[in-house]
This record gives C-alpha cells, structure tokens and sequence, in this order.
C-alpha cells in the first residue's frame, strides 16, 4: 500500500534533499513567514512545508502538475481532506493516550504491545474505507483516483474480518499452544506455537466426547523458579508470531506517517489558500516551463509574505522578462524593489514545489536552483570586513551554483565605493549570463546598470520603482532606464525638516 | 564603621543605580561579548549590572582604580579568592537546606555554612593583615573586617559554633533491621562484626581473588527511612538537639552584611584582571589612563579590541595594535581605506576604551588619557527586517535622528559605514548634513566611510586610514594611520582572494 500524493511512482523522502543555502534563503525570502502562515502552529505541517518548498528545485514539470492537480482536488474538497488528515492525526494521539507501542524485547510484551496497536490501526483503516468508498467520486485528479482505488482495492471487508478474528485469538484465551521436537539429550527444541482447535462444543457434546489422555501438575504460586521456566518456555513459542504481528504494526504506522507527510503539504496550502482569500489576495497555478527555455510573465505578482504580515491586499507587478537573462531593479528608497525581488523568488519556490502562485497569473520556466544574496549586519564575529563578507558568500554561491539556476542579488556589492563596486557587480552579473544563470539584481549602484544599459543588451530587462512628481511612491516597477539618485533628500527632508 | 562598598566611593544613591538593562551600544561596540566573558563562570554574582553602569565622576573612578591596581598584588587576590570560595560553600550550604524537608536535617547543614563562613571571615582578616594595602577602599574594608573579627557578636559566634558541633560528632546510634522492621538505639560499645568475621575466615584465603565489593556510596540526602531513623536519634539525644535548635533559632541572620556585600563587589574586579590576564602574557599591554572631564584632547597608544583579541590568541594569530589622539579643536576621527583593514575595529576599539575607562577599568594600551563621556551612541549596520516596512535608508536616517537629538558635547558618537543603502551622491549628501550637525555639537565621533570627501571636511576632522602592505595590496596591515584619505579601496583584490572575478567565475560554474 502506498499513499503517492506527491510524486506519481515513488514515496516522498521525509528528510527532504535539501539545498546548501537554506538558511539563507529561508532568511533573505522570508520563509518563514509563508511557512508559519501554511502551518498555523502545527510544527509538523511546518517541518513538512518547509522540506517541501525547500526541496521543489529537484522537481520536474510531470511532477509540478501532478501535485497542481492533487492540491486542485484539495481546494474543491478541503472537509473531506482535513477529515482524512485526521486519521494519521488519530493514530498519533491514540499512541500517546494509550501508551502504545513497542517497548519490550520481550515476545510476550511485543506480541501485547503490537496486537492493541493493530487494533487501533483497524479502527482508522476502517475509517479510511468509509472516506474512499463514500467520496472518492468527488476526486478528479490522478494521484487522488490512485490512492482511492488502491484502499478499496486493499482494505474489502473480508480483509477486515480475518484480520479481527486474529487479533481476538492472538490473545491466547485458550492457552498457548506450542510444538516441539526432542533434541540433544532428549531437550525440546523447535517450539512452534499452534493454533488450537477451532471447533466450539456445546455442552452435550462435551459430556459425549472423550477427552484426549492427559496429565497435569501445577507449580507452587510461590515458586518463582518454575514461573519463570514456563514464562520463558511461551516466549519462545510466541516468539514468530509476536514479530510478525510487530512488523505488521510498524508497516501500517509507516502507511499512516507517510499519509500525514504528504497531506500536511496540501494541508498547508490549504491553510494559505483561506488566508489568502480572506484578504482578498489572489492566487493562480502557475504554467512550469522548462528549464532551458527563457520565459518570464507575470501580471499582478505580490510577495505573499508582506500580504500575510500586513493583512490586506498589496500591490502586484505586471513582468515580462521573457527572453532576459539579467532584469536590474533601481530606482527610489522604499519603492518596492526588494519586495518585488522576494516575490519573484517565492513565486519561483511555491511553482516549483507544485503549489498556486501569490499572482493572478503567473508562467516561468523551471530552474534547478535559487540562490539569494542579500547585504548583511555587520559581522558580529569580527572575522571579516563587509565587502569581504559579501565576496566570500558569493564564493560559496559560485562552488554550488549550476546553469539554469536563478539568483538573487539585493543592494550586493555596494560596501565599497560606487566604482569599485559596480566593477565587481559587472563582472559577476557578465559571467553568470554567460553561464545561463538567470540573475534579478536589486541595486543603488548607478554605473553598473548604466553600463549594460549603454551596451543595448537584448537580454537586459531594466526595471524602475516608480515615484511620482512629489516624491510618492506607487510600489509598483515600470520598464525604465536607470537614474541617478534615489531619493535621499526627500526622506532626509522628511524625518529631519520636523526639527525645523 | 566607615565602610560600605568597594565598587563605590561615595553615598548609598549609587549603588542603587544598578542599571539593569544592557545599555545599546553594547553589542555594536562587541562589549556584549567582552562582559559576557568576564563574568562568565561568576553568574551567581550577577556582576552585569556593575558592567552596566558606567561612573560619572573623577572621583570615583579613582576610587576603582586604586583598589585595581592594589588587586593585581597577587598575595592579596589569593586571599581574596580563598574567601570568595569559602562564601560561595556557604551560600550552597544555604541553599540546599531549601530543598530538604526534614528539619533536624536542615539543621544539619545551617550548621555547616556557619562553620564554613566563620572561618572565611577570620582567614581573610587574618590574610589581609600581612599585606601592605594602597587602596582607600581596600583599607577601610580591612579596618571594618578586623574590628567585626573581635566584635563580641562575631566571637560569640565562633564559640557556640565550635561547641555545638562537636557534641553532635559525639553522637552514637544502632538501627536493627528485622524482616521490615527497624530498631534505632545508642550505641552500647558493640563490637565490629566485619572485623570478626574477617577473623573467622581468615584461615580459607587463598591468594587474591576479585573484589566483591560494588561502589555503592550513600548518597547526599535523605530518603524517608533514614529520616524516620534520625527521628529516633533526636529522641535518644533530646538534650544535644535541643541546642542545636535554639543555635539555629538564634543565629538566623549569621552572617555580616558588609562584609557579604564585599564578596560579590570584589569579584568585578577580580574577574576582569582574571580575563586581561591572558592577554597580558601574551605581551599585550593594560594601563589605568588618566581621566579628563573637561578637556577633549585625548589619547591612547597601542590600543586594542578587547573582544577582538581574545579571539585572536585563541586562534594563536598576532594581535595588532593602533594609536590615536586628538589635540586642539580635532573631534572627528575620520577613517576611511580599504576593505577588511580594521576600520570597523579601529571604531570599536575607541569605544571600548572609553567605556572600560569611566567602569574604573585598566584599558589595552601603553598610556592613556580619555574623556568622561556622559553617553555613548553608536551607529552600525543592521539587517533589513520585514517587519517595521520601512526602507533600509529611511532606517538609517531615524535612527541617526534619534542619535542626534539625544546627544550632547559631552556624547561620543560612533558611525560605522552609515548610508550605504543609497546611491554615493546621496550618500555624500546625508553625511555632509549630519557632519555639520555633529560638528557644531562638539562631540567626539569617529566615522568610518568609504567616502573619501568626508576626511577633509573641517577643522575638526582628523582623517585616519587603514593601510596595505604596499608591495601586495591584498594583504592588510590592520594599522589605522593619521593620514590623509587616498581613494584607494582594494575591491577588487578582495574579488580576486574569493575567485569570483569575471574570469574566475568563468571557469569556475561547471554544467
């Protein structure tokens, strides 16, 4: 049995194969934002939304729409989802109230341990059947009709009963019955647990029926010594049938781990679906294209971490960047250029991860990597100026990154003087172009952009936060050439004019 | 008695000032790390506040001074930290019996703590007596510790304490143990079983065989069976425990609070010239400089990081040290230069000295004379956060408002890389605005920039820089010299070091 809600032929790694750079980009793109919004408190929905995001640059675009189609069938059905969510749920929170579980090494405490377990697991199988065979209609999507099909398949009704009569007898009501052969020196050996004789008399045949010839003999209740002989003769008897019924236990606890694993995504982007609606934000699947083709559009793209802290509707971007390898970002101080480059790279990791898009449209071609860099605090370990800390980080970036990736830069390279660090810019933002890595660059330099722009490079998109006469912000980037300053004075008058 | 703090010279007003709070520059400036260190391992003294709370006077930072300097003779630190040990017992003896439940128990280890502390007092006094002290405060503490030694209170103490303790060391008992039944007796000159039995046997030993003997230790505390057992041993003693408890009833408040007060003060000391020690060893340089409250002209030669430092010798790497000073109408250290050559250092550096300075503090350098600031604000690069929505220039700019409506002539201000969050023309045009601000102040600031036009600005400026080895630009020299600005940032050598050139990068992104 295999649940495959994330990938069409294969189980879902729970550690995830996470990328090098997590932290940082989990740090520069707000992850953490979107993850706590999926997650709503739930650690584990949290732990699992963010193995998932993280790990989407290793998806393909079968897998992408795969997903599309599943958290589709999500949207549509969002009870009937939770209500199977809450099977594993269950599972989870009948273990913790009724301590069960296999603790032991002893068969005895095993064969226990794991018979109460299977038979909570029967209770949430059942409830499993009752889903699949009552709704499974209402389910479109390819990976959902699979998994339907395969419990009712699986989980009939006769498969339920033979598993409770085993369960019932498996506590040895009558007694353990074991076989054995005589070994060396006339000493048992291959004890076999039998199963007794099924057939029940009725007191009539009891009387009529001879008894097989048998003697017996009792050991003193306080002879501890032969107790624990006898203990240890059943334990060895049970010994088979304890570790298959344990094993039995542990694959249907995997089966239910797994379940919660994959709809706790879905669960997730469920949870930021309703957000999202309920600010009036919307949200569209996204069209993956693949990765050596240069596609770039988008119309009312928003970062969706700045709409879930604000909590209310934010102003989008219309782009299009098809067939650009470099888009420049300048323009005026609080403009919306660093929010535009956090949306740009969210949308990328929620598309490639197989979710809806923070836009109301939105298509791109896959990367198989992100990368961000971002200026940073002061070093509080002293180790290195910030120019420096700024190279060595773009050191670590060049030893990971591959063609076709995308990266990130906000307001790089400026640590140093405006020549100096638009040489640097040049020359990294050239070499990584000539590489087929699409780079968005954020920046307050002037003669780094203006150097491209002179160039009329045909795979250089300019963009500019717009300010109206008067110094008002729109928030949103127009397609314009690079200005000189950003702006400055205006806020300078602002803050300090008050004094006057 | 004229005596009551160590740490502070004058009336009781200031030792209330304890500022709790961590002041802010404190983790610009890296004096986080460095007090983080200090008092580490003396937690329980909870020594920050003392590190928060800067002096405001001459006076009293002379008063720290001498009673440093006299701590450095290591006779009188030995002293002093047998007896800090000893009170460190005392309070853990004290702090146990909050955590037992039975009372005769208790007793038990009240009694300990009083022993433990009698004898820290009488060896301290004792100790100090031998030495020869320089220190105001340390010989008014010393006058004060020798008239309580003799003080009838104390002498009563002692007395009581010793007699006391050895009638409950005479105490003998016998616990019969039967099936799960428990007899407690005195003792009646039984005579040692093992011993007879050894005896007994002794006759079969053949040779060494293995030790049967497991280490099983009674340990510290009581269950409710040797509880129930002692029950017993105050009924067969009544008249030993009967003293015992009025001892503990009368003797509530043992201990002097003066003198407990000395314990906790003498250790800002102690662990601060126990962190420069390290670093002394290793040829680094500590003076008490000369403070001015009035005059500006500053100096100190062969400073350093303090924070910075101890790293660096725990890495075994050199530790490179710069002078600077002020004179005349100069306020305004400019520093300006290449990348990664010690500017921001340099900064800290400055204000660090200042701050260990106005504690009454040795500070790195050969010979100093600083400024009694009244306040320190300071000015570095923070990381762009989501959450207060304003953009990293607007940030810059409230916060450096904030700074300069705060300040006075009496402020030290320091600006590490401030408006790089904007393009170099509006750069120029913020710290220009905020230069004239600064220097019509009269405050002391060190600015660190890139800017070049900044060194020269006025009659105040003082331009410094940090310098490369000239025959190859990449490697610095960490040494901030007075010298004019040159326009020389070595960028793109640092690209170079971290292979991300044009070139490099080339060859470096593999498919």
């Amino acid at each position: 049995m295999k649940t495959f809600l994330m990938y069409r032929d294969h189980d879902v790694d729970q550690r995830g194969r996470l990328p090098a750079n997590v932290q940082i980009l989990t740090n520069d793109l707000e992850l953490e934002t979107l993850f706590d919004a999926m997650a709503l408190g739930d650690n584990f929905i949290f732990e699992v939304t963010r193995l998932t995001v993280l790990s989407g640059m290793n998806n393909d675009i079968d897998t992408i729409e795969y997903r599309q189609n599943i958290l589709k069938d999500c949207l549509k059905n969002p009870s009937i989802v939770r209500d199977l969510y809450q099977i594993p749920i269950e599972s989870i929170e009948n273990r913790k109230r009724h301590w069960y579980g296999i603790f032991s090494d002893y068969p005895s405490s095993i064969l226990s341990g794991s018979r109460s377990m299977m038979q909570m697991f029967t209770e949430l199988l059942k409830k499993l059947k009752y889903i699949a065979d009552n709704h499974a209609d209402k389910f479109e999507s390819e990976g959902f009709s699979r998994f339907y099909s395969m419990i009712q398949k699986e989980l009939d009704d006769d498969y339920f009963s033979i598993m409770e009569t085993h369960l019932k007898e498996l506590k040895f009501r009558d007694g353990v019955h074991i076989s054995a052969e005589l070994g060396k020196g006339n000493e048992g050996e291959n004890y076999i647990l039998r199963k007794p004789d099924q057939k029940k008399l009725n007191w009539f045949e009891r009387i009529v029926t001879k008894k097989p010839k048998s003697w017996s003999f009792s050991i003193h209740p306080r002879d501890e010594a032969g107790s624990r002989a006898l203990w240890d003769l059943k334990n060895v008897g049970i010994n088979r049938v304890a570790n298959a019924l344990a094993q039995s236990a542990d694959h249907i606890d995997n089966f239910l781990k797994v379940l919660r694993f994959e709809l706790a995504f879905y669960i997730g982007c469920m949870n930021l679906h309703e957000q999202l609606a309920g600010i009036g934000e919307p949200v569209s699947f996204p069209m993956p294209l693949p990765c050596d083709r240069r596609e770039y559009s988008c119309r009312g793209l928003y970062d969706v971490c700045l709409a879930l802290t604000v909590k209310h509707r934010i102003t989008g971007n219309d782009i299009n960047a098809s067939d650009k390898d470099l888009v420049i970002i300048t323009g005026a101080n609080q403009g919306g250029k660093s929010t535009f480059l956090r949306s740009a790279g969210l949308a990328q990791m929620m598309m490639q991860s197989g979710m809806f898009t923070p836009a109301d449209s939105f298509c791109a071609n896959i990367c198989n990597g992100i990368f961000t860099h971002y200026r940073k605090e002061e070093d509080s370990k002293m180790q290195s100026g910030k120019l420096d800390e700024e190279l060595f980080r773009m050191n670590d970036i060049a030893g990971s990154i591959r063609p076709g990736s995308i990266i990130l830069f906000n307001e790089s390279f400026s640590a140093t003087n405006e020549r100096e660090g638009s040489e640097i810019a040049c020359q990294i933002t050239r070499a990584l172009m000539e590489k087929k890595i699409v780079c968005f660059f954020v920046t307050h330099l002037y003669e780094f952009p203006r150097s491209f722009y002179d160039k009329k490079m045909k795979n250089v998109l300019f963009l500019r936060a717009q300010r109206k006469a008067g110094g008002k912000r729109t928030f949103k980037l127009i397609e314009a050439e690079p200005m000189q300053t950003s702006y400055g004075e205006d806020l300078y008058a602002n803050i300090f004019g008050k004094d006057r | 008695m004229g005596f009551k703090s160590i740490l502070f010279k004058e009336n009781d007003d200031q030792i209330k000032s304890e500022s709790l709070n961590m002041p802010e520059f404190f983790t610009d400036l890296n004096l986080d790390q460095i007090v983080h260190a200090v008092t580490h391992g003396k937690e329980g003294y909870n020594l920050k506040p003392f590190f928060y709370t800067p002096l405001n006077n001459v006076d009293a930072i002379l008063y720290r001074q001498e009673t440093a300097r006299n701590l450095e003779n290591k006779e009188l630190k030995k002293a002093v930290e047998s007896f800090s040990r000893k009170m460190i017992l005392m309070r853990r003896y004290l702090s146990l019996i909050e955590k037992l439940s039975s009372g005769f128990h208790k007793q038990g280890w009240f009694l300990e703590s009083v022993i433990v502390y009698c004898d820290a007092v009488k060896c301290l006094s004792r100790d100090m007596s031998g030495i020869v002290l320089k220190s105001t405060g340390l010989i008014a503490f010393r006058n004060y510790i020798n008239s309580y030694v003799d003080s009838e209170n104390f002498t009563t103490l002692v007395f009581e304490t010793q007699k006391i303790k050895h009638d409950l060391s005479d105490i003998k008992y016998c616990v019969i143990i039967k099936g799960s039944r428990v007899t407690v007796c005195r003792y009646q000159q039984e005579t040692d079983y093992s011993i007879e039995v050894e005896k007994t046997f002794k006759k079969f030993k053949q040779g060494a065989v293995k030790s049967h003997l497991s280490d099983i230790s009674i340990a510290s505390g009581m269950n409710h069976v040797e509880e129930k057992i002692l029950e017993i041993v105050v009924k067969l003693y009544p008249d030993v425990f009967f003293c015992l408890d009025n001892y503990c009833r009368n003797n509530k408040k043992f201990y002097d609070n003066t003198i407990n007060r000395f314990d906790r003060e003498i250790q800002f000391y102690l662990s601060y010239i126990d962190y420069i020690s390290g670093l002394r060893q290793s040829g680094l340089k500590f003076c008490y400089p000369a403070i001015n409250s009035t005059k500006k002209k500053i100096h100190d030669y062969e400073g350093f990081d303090l924070a910075l430092a101890k790293k660096l010798l725990s890495e075994k790497k050199m530790v490179v040290c710069n002078d600077f000073y002020l004179k005349d109408k100069e306020r305004i250290l400019i520093v300006s230069g290449p990348n990664q050559g010690g500017k921001t250092t340099f900064a800290r550096t400055f204000g660090q000295l200042h701050y260990l300075a106005c504690l009454g503090l040795p500070v790195p350098g050969i010979k100093a004379q600083l400024f009694l600031f009244s306040s320190i604000f300071t000015h570095f690069e923070r990381e762009e956060n989501i959450r207060n929505l304003r953009g990293k220039l607007q940030d810059d700019l409230i916060r450096i408002h904030s700074i300069l409506k705060k300040a006075t002539p009496e402020s030290i201000i320091l600006m590490n890389e401030i408006f790089t969050s904007t393009s170099l023309q509006d750069a120029i045009f913020l710290s220009r605005k905020v230069m004239e601000t600064i220097t019509e102040l009269d405050a002391l600031c060190v600015w660190v920039t890139f800017i070049d036009e900044l060194a020269c600005f006025n009659e105040k400026t003082v331009s410094m820089v940090s310098t490369v080895v000239p025959e190859n630009p990449a490697v610095r020299t960490f040494k901030i010299l007075r010298k004019p600005a040159d326009g020389l940032a070595y960028a793109i050598t640092i690209a170079e070091k971290y292979q991300v050139t044009y070139t490099r990068l080339k060859e470096r992104i593999k498919p």
